[in-house]
């Protein structure tokens, strides 16, 4: 079925539910649209660059900014699935969402995205810092606007480019601790820049066909999987010393130097396997092992930076 | 006799999910109030401060 035929199939399903009258979405729908392993990730980072900034936040203050910065993730994630809602219909792993399903009709995800943007960018401002804020606010639109309106259908350095919205949580946070920005959270930055199209581009190395189908140009499917292969290996090489440059350029201790290298050099070894294996089961779960370690490796690298640089313990190191 | 306009009648399921989604509204509503008395308690004076 072609992706115009499911368009029209999933505005019969919009106008179905508007005829079922009042909502019948759960309290569970809301929460789904807002991507919430994708916020956790966002939390995450974003409380590392609180930690580890310098100078000293009132927890309740960090809270705060960290509540705003999840919600202003969530209402990323709520207006990225009301503008890709013809995509995740014909997507097997996006088919189950609220929307493509009908128990949230486009609108109200609209505005409920809209009203959540405001709030956590409006929060911010008013109990934390403007300058975070705006911030936020960019990241928001840049998601959105940039990624989610423009580059997802259009060039297959989508997620490249793109990969900058889900880099700011830690600018964010740390602009929340200190009130300006300097390099060291631009070093984060820059390292989830880097480890965005290996993540990625093995997730789509196994569902090529379902982007083909939703007429993605993912790289697989416009350059082909052996390009996105060597593409994979030359990021996850590049990710090494990027990895490990806060502790290069002297900022973070040399544990987290030798973690960030070791990390490192299982990334490239995981990217090497999916390099050199091209077909059947075995390629599929080359690619899927890579996906999943590269959650691992940003995890790392950013807990071991949490304890090592965030706390009390670690900076009297 | 004219007969009214037609009136909506909710489903079970329907009224289980608007209550649910009040509650929920209700609660976010009642946290950020609550957010907001911390914080001026928490900032003092300095809760009207806020540069960039």
């Amino acid at each position: 079925m072609s992706l115009v035929s499911e368009g029209a199939e999933l505005a019969r399903n919009r106008a179905s539910s508007v005829d079922q009258g009042p909502s019948i979405a759960s309290v569970s729908d809301y929460v789904a649209l807002m991507k919430p392993r994708v916020m956790s990730l966002v939390v995450f980072t974003a409380l590392v660059g609180i930690m580890i900034a310098p100078g000293h936040l009132h927890p309740v203050i960090g809270f705060t900014a960290l509540l705003c910065i999840a919600v202003g993730a969530g209402a990323a994630g709520v207006l990225n699935m009301w503008y890709d809602a013809d995509i995740d219909a014909v997507m097997r792993r996006t088919s189950a969402r609220p929307i493509p399903q009908g128990r949230i009709a486009p609108g109200e995800a609209l505005a409920f995205g809209i009203v959540l943007a405001a709030f956590a960018v409006g929060v911010l401002g008013l109990l934390v810092s403007w300058l975070a804020a705006a911030l936020l606010a960019f990241t928001i639109f840049f998601y959105v606007a940039v990624y989610t309106g423009w580059l997802k259908r259009w060039t297959p350095q989508n997620i490249v480019i793109g990969g900058a919205a889900g880099a700011f949580p830690p600018i964010i946070g740390w602009v929340a601790t200190t009130g300006s920005i300097s390099l060291e959270p631009c070093l984060l930055f820059l390292i989830i820049f880097c480890w965005t199209p290996p993540h990625f581009w093995s997730l789509s190395l196994v569902r090529a066909d379902d982007y083909a189908r939703a007429r993605v140009p993912m790289l697989p499917v416009v350059a082909g999987p052996e390009k996105t292969r060597r593409q994979i290996l030359l990021y996850s090489i590049g990710l090494v010393p990027i990895g490990a440059a806060p502790w290069l350029l002297g900022y973070a201790h040399a544990i987290y130097g030798v973690t960030a290298l070791l990390a490192g050099v299982l990334m490239v070894s995981f990217a090497w396997r999916v390099r050199c294996e091209r077909e059947g089961e075995r390629a599929e779960r080359a690619a899927h092992d890579l996906f999943a370690f590269s959650i691992l490796y940003l995890f790392v690298l950013f807990a071991v930076l949490l304890v090592v640089e965030g706390s009390v313990i670690g900076r009297a190191m | 006799m004219e007969e009214g306009p037609k009136r909506i009648v909710l489903s079970d399921e329907q009224k289980r999910s608007r209550r649910a989604r009040s509650i929920a509204i209700a609660l976010a509503l009642g946290a950020l109030a609550i957010l907001f008395y911390v914080v001026t308690l928490v900032k003092g004076p300095a809760v009207l401060n806020r540069p960039l």
